[in-house]
């Protein structure tokens, strides 16, 4: 369980993230919505102390964020943000080995090789595990990183939109996969989501978010709704149920 | 098993690579303005030839490699400090602050012994770097060219000020023969310094995997539970005193720094634990190569081991920058 009392962050004058309490459930997959600037990103940083708080608390299974160790931390927390440029040349394997830095501290255990191993069939990279990062398309990099954070074997997730850069069926195929790390693996998943539809179909909570606040939180069913997220996104909203989900349309 | 095949194999070339720098070492020791014949010296212990080998040959060897070792390995950390592939000591303000440093214990205390030395001219190239690196973070630079330019122009700008402060001394001769890249003058008493960059590089070494990792960024370096910062002041000091033992020794040894770690990472990434020994050896390697040209294209004159490196490194230096200009359209 991720709880999160009063967690503030400023830049200078802006409050960008404004007072948030809010209690994430361990297990399935939460995803966080919102307009641009509502300070999703921020707070995905914050839990994951990329970003040190102005203000609040912010536990994982109780562990407070800034006074816990950060490598214990990184044993139980691991975080994808967006811009993922690294100057660092690697390869797919190097960096898949480093996600197993918080247990193994560069000293990989047999463990260790099938933990690399499960997050490289996982993501489907076998083949791909010898080439340079730089010498991939950008969801086949997606995907790498990917590997990496779940070879962290971490009980918390956190994905910062992880499907820009990936075209229809990337996205699909990467939503599917976390959903089955999720069921399967039996991870808390947390993602930042641009995209309503993806969030709506795939998510066991929602927290929409505008103006550095929580506005809204629940179930798909409670949250993709034309006054729910009219009132989020200041645009109007049409909900259409198609085999069994709800799909959201803004386009007219 | 097939790991252990390739570990071996890795090994193999290794050493494949090691024999070929003592190969390399002998010829630097045979090469220069006095014959030195082997027989005489191991048949009749000619007293001058070795009086000559232990003295003068063997030190300025020993001291190349050592340099070329600190200065490749010194690169390859700032690259991963930097988080840019154009940046070593001689391009973000380590070597102009070292020779400040210099500069500063010559007029104000010159009777230091060259161990005090070292010591006031890593605290100015640390405190020169860290400004460097106040200023990349302080203004991110949207174009990796201007992360070099950045510290080329503040390299100048304290190179400004030991010039000042040189020439209204009356210093200019002594201090560039201080600084100057030249192993001419190594004899043996005045390299043995370069041991200790060779120390510290064995100790970056064990924090290979976390320079590797800083060179993935903040964020990762965080994610992965390790304190950016704490290894960003790590990687400092061990840059700063192998720069400051390198300037204080044999002057500067430029861009052995750039185009090293460039050509290691081309051919092999930047897993540290895998390429940091062949950075070191290719460093060693380039300087002692570079040398021997130095002494034999104009002998029995020199040409100083630096300015054939600034030859051959503002060529590679172009090379690098078309290189990424042609890739990035």
């Amino acid at each position: 369980m991720i709880s999160i009392e009063n967690a503030t962050k400023r830049y200078g004058e802006t409050i960008v993230v404004n007072g948030v309490s809010l209690t994430l459930p361990a297990g399935g997959i939460t995803t966080i919505i919102g307009p641009n600037g509502a300070g999703k990103s921020t707070l995905l940083s914050l839990i994951s102390r990329l970003l040190p708080l102005d203000s609040g608390m912010i536990a994982i299974d109780g562990l407070d964020i800034v006074s816990a160790p950060s490598d214990a931390l990184a044993r139980r927390l691991s975080i994808l943000r967006q811009d993922n440029t690294m100057t660092a040349r690697l390869t797919v394997r190097d960096l898949v080995e480093f996600g197993r830095y918080p247990h193994s501290k560069g000293r990989l255990t047999a463990a260790d090789g099938r933990k690399i191993e499960e997050a490289l069939a996982y993501l489907d990279l076998q083949t791909l595990a010898d080439r340079f990062l730089d010498e991939l398309s950008g969801g086949q990099r997606q995907r790498a990183f990917v590997a990496m954070v779940l070879c962290q074997d971490t009980d918390y997730v956190l994905f910062d939109e992880p499907l820009n850069n990936l075209d229809m069926k990337h996205a699909v195929t990467m939503m599917k996969l976390l959903q089955k790390a999720a069921t399967e693996l039996g991870k808390t998943i947390v993602i930042v989501l641009h995209d309503i539809n993806f969030a709506s179909c795939y998510s066991d909570h929602i927290v929409a978010m505008s103006n550095g606040t929580v506005a809204f939180q629940g179930t798909p069913d409670d949250i993709v709704r034309p006054d729910v997220l009219q009132a989020v996104y200041d645009t109007t909203f049409d909900v259409h149920e198609l085999h069994g989900n709800r799909i959201v349309t803004y386009f007219v | 098993m097939q790991s252990f095949h390739f570990f071996r194999c890795r090994l193999l070339k290794l050493f494949g690579a090691l024999f070929l720098l003592f190969v390399l070492m002998g010829a630097s020791v045979m090469v220069g303005v006095s014959e030195l014949s082997l027989v005489s010296l191991f048949t009749n212990g000619d007293a001058t030839a070795q009086l000559l080998l232990f003295e003068s040959r063997v030190p300025r060897t020993l001291a190349l490699v050592l340099a070329g070792v600190g200065m490749a390995v010194s690169g390859t950390i700032m690259q991963m400090l930097a988080r840019n592939r154009f940046v070593e000591p001689s391009t973000a303000g380590t070597v102009e602050s070292a020779s400040l440093g210099i500069l500063a214990v010559l007029l104000l205390a010159p009777g230091l012994p060259v161990y005090g030395k070292m010591l006031v001219s890593t605290l100015f190239a640390l405190a020169g770097t860290g400004i460097f690196l106040m200023i990349l973070r302080q203004f991110p630079l949207r174009s990796a060219l201007m992360v070099p330019l950045v510290g080329i122009m503040l390299g100048g700008v304290i190179s400004a000020i030991t010039t000042f402060f040189a020439y209204r001394y009356d210093m200019m001769q002594s201090l560039s023969a201080w600084t100057t890249g030249d192993f001419s003058s190594v004899i043996k008493g005045r390299y043995e310094l370069l041991w200790l960059s060779l120390a510290l590089t064995i100790a970056a070494y064990a924090a290979a995997d976390r320079f590797t990792v800083i060179g993935m960024g903040e964020q990762f370096t965080t994610n992965l539970g390790l304190t950016y910062i704490q290894v960003v002041r790590f990687g400092l000091v061990i840059v700063s005193m192998v720069t400051a033992c390198v300037v204080v020794t044999v002057g500067m040894v430029p861009f052995l720094g750039l185009i090293v770690p460039n050509i290691v990472s081309m051919a092999m990434g930047d897993r540290l634990r895998r390429s940091l020994p062949w950075i070191a050896l290719t460093g060693a390697g380039l300087v002692l190569v570079c040398d021997i040209a130095g002494r034999i294209v104009i002998a029995p004159f020199e040409i100083p081991v630096g300015t054939v490196l600034g030859v051959l490194g503002s060529v590679f230096f172009l090379y690098l920058v078309l290189r990424k200009q042609s890739r990035a359209t």
